[in-house]
């Protein structure tokens, strides 16, 4: 049945009974044609992959030491860097593998951005990516808890206090969030439970992710579709290979970051026991949530009988929530920046916004940071609900290529690409 | 053959069918929230959460100015012996100034002693102004260094992001200086 060969009997054993090696072939191999011009910008989905994979390996470790109690959770992470054999590596992996992920998964999403990935017929794959973010905000937040530092209390309580904003069930809601009346053991526990299984959701998500990116295959920087064969060349060997040299380099990063500086991302502070008594001068979540922390602390004013919080908190949710519709407030039809010279600009002002945001989210919550986070706020919506929409009408983009590969092979791309190809079957 | 079967559908079959499926699909509902409501009510403090005893304070070594901090229920609670000038900053002021409206008569059962839950109202840190050194904030009662909330010497919300009035909790005077709070 398959068109998948192999001389190895005991695989074709298997095959016949379970086609997983030609499903393989033709998710990741020689069978997935993709692309021929993806940049180094096209491998920061597979790192997202390599880093979730690393999580999940360093945390069953980790949770085999830990004790979600809050009276020994401190001192079992402490344990951990201490006595437990590597612990120290595996904390610091899992610690900085986290920030190494956002890092890998916001780059990957600005990669969208630029290149109008989310748009037809690409929506669906791009709003899964959104939940997944979602959900590895979730992971992220929750797994900081547990090593039960005065940052980690106090970021639980502020970020689960926000939902006390939501009218009439606010309250009801925190204390069957807390288990208790505060941030509390309840609260370590579920944390905890939850924390083991999102990163499995997660994988779930990520399952879908790629069924829906199979459906049509990458983008590419051109932003146009693939028109026939010789534009595209098979995924293996020539993306795997392609993706397991970006791992390379990403490991190297990683690991001058675990083994050299491994506190540098995180807060000295976290190595205080946590104490429901006393706040921290200044409460900060990790670097990865700062610009919606600005957001969120950005609305000082009431607007009409909605209380500032609770518009901050729906603000704070919105600036991601609004991703999902973006395939529908950027109506252009060209879909790579290269060839829409304002759309261009104003991404690279956005990227500006965010790290501004970010900025300001480091920053205590008075003047000036409190009046330059307001107006990042509010550019930040406006490039979604007002910058796009008008770009989609006003812009004039620049003439596309007729084909990927015909700027490459002027003209004679089918006949080339037929030859450069020949595992293609047009 | 194929028609007798699978009759044709006379309009009384088609209502029943529907009222069946309607009816079933509506039971499954009310069935299925039945059954998470246990996995959901679970997740609410348990009874030995909830049956956390109250807590008893002597005042007699409080000073007139000195303020101290209890644990009721996991939380701070402040309690600050305020000073006659505190008592009357807080009645000076004019009820519509405050964004979260409340008389000091109705903050206190015995005016020098203000007995509050130390928790931000906006997003529940606790705020400072217990210690001597603490910043106090503009209104010389609490300061919230989270976001910047000021409480004035009734503990009432002056300016920042917090919505309300810190809590007062449940409390009685047993004797004249002893205290039960919850
Ligand atoms: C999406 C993947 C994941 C993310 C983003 C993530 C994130 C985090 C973060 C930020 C911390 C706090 C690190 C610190 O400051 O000490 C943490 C701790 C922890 N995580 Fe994860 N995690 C993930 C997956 C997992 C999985 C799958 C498990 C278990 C099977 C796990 C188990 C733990 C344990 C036991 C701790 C506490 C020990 C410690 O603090 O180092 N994590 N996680
Ligand atoms: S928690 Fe006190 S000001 Fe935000």
């Amino acid at each position: 049945m398959s068109d998948f060969k192999s001389n190895n009997a005991i695989i074709q054993w298997i095959e016949y009974r379970l086609p997983i090696f030609s499903f393989i072939d033709h998710s990741v191999g020689s069978k997935y044609p993709a692309p021929r011009n993806l940049s180094y910008w096209w491998n920061f989905g597979s790192l997202a992959g390599l880093a979730l994979v690393i999580m999940i390996a360093t945390g069953i470790v980790l949770a085999m030491q830990y004790t979600p109690h809050v009276t020994m959770a401190f001192d079992s992470v402490e344990r951990i860097m201490r006595d437990v054999n590597y612990g120290w590596m595996l904390r610091y992996i899992h610690m900085n593998g986290a920030s190494f992920f956002f890092i890998v998964v916001y780059i990957h999403l600005f990669r969208g951005l630029y290149y109008g990935s989310y748009k037809a017929p690409r929506e669906l794959l791009w709003m899964i990516g959104v939940v997944i973010l979602l959900a590895m905000m979730a992971t992220a937040f929750m797994g900081y808890v547990l090593p039960w530092g005065q940052m980690s209390f106090w970021a639980a309580k502020v970020i689960t206090n926000l939902f006390s904003a939501i009218p009439l069930v606010g309250e009801t809601i925190v204390t069957w969030l807390w288990g208790g009346f505060t941030v509390g053991n309840p609260t370590l526990n579920r944390f905890y439970a939850l924390h083991y299984l999102l990163p499995f959701v997660i994988v779930g998500l990520v399952i879908i992710h790629i069924w829906a990116l199979h459906r049509f295959g990458s983008n590419n920087p051109l932003g146009i579709d693939v028109k026939g064969p010789q534009d595209t060349i098979p995924f293996h060997p020539y993306y795997t290979v392609k993706d397991l040299y970006g791992m390379g380099v990403y490991l190297i990063a990683f690991a001058a970051v675990v083994f050299f500086a491994p506190n540098s991302l995180g807060e000295p502070i976290n190595y205080v026991e946590a104490n429901p008594l006393v706040t921290p001068a200044h409460i900060v979540p990790e670097w990865y949530f700062l610009p919606y922390y600005a957001i969120l602390r950005s609305i000082t004013f009431d607007i009409w009988f909605i209380p500032a919080k609770l518009i901050g908190v729906i603000m704070m949710f919105g600036s991601i929530l609004i991703l999902l519709v973006l395939p529908w407030l950027d109506r252009s039809p060209v879909r790579s920046a290269r060839f829409r010279p304002l759309y261009r600009q104003f991404f690279w002002i956005l990227v500006v916004d965010c790290i501004v945001l970010g900025w300001v989210g480091a920053n205590p919550p008075e003047p000036p940071y409190i009046y330059i986070g307001q107006v990042a706020t509010a550019y930040y919506f406006a490039h979604f609900i007002i910058i796009l929409p008008l770009l989609s009408v006003l812009e004039r983009p620049r003439p596309l290529p007729a084909s990927i590969s015909e700027p490459v092979l002027k003209g004679g791309g089918a006949a080339l690409g037929a030859t450069a190809n020949p595992m293609e079957k047009a | 053959m194929a028609e007798s079967a699978n009759p044709a559908p006379s309009r009384d079959g088609e209502t029943r069918r529907d009222f069946l499926i309607l009816a079933a699909g509506g039971l499954g509902a009310i069935g299925t929230a039945v059954a998470v409501w246990p996995l959901i009510d679970s997740m609410n403090p348990s009874a030995d959460v909830l049956a956390l005893a109250s807590t008893e304070v002597d005042l007699t070594p409080v000073e007139e100015g000195m303020a101290i901090t209890v644990m009721w229920r996991g939380n701070p609670v402040f309690i600050r012996h305020r000073t006659p000038a505190d008592i009357e900053a807080a009645r000076a002021v004019p009820l519509e100034e405050l964004p979260d409206p409340e008389p000091d008569e109705a903050r206190a059962k015995k005016p020098e002693w203000l007995i509050m839950i130390g928790v931000c109202t906006h997003l529940g840190c606790v705020p400072k102004g217990q210690k001597p050194g603490d910043p106090k904030g503009d209104y010389n009662g609490w300061f919230c260094p989270c976001h910047g909330s000021h409480y004035d010497t009734a503990g009432r919300i002056r300016k920042g992001p917090a919505p309300k009035n810190l809590v007062i909790p449940p409390y009685e005077y047993l004797t004249e200086t002893l205290v039960r709070i919850g």
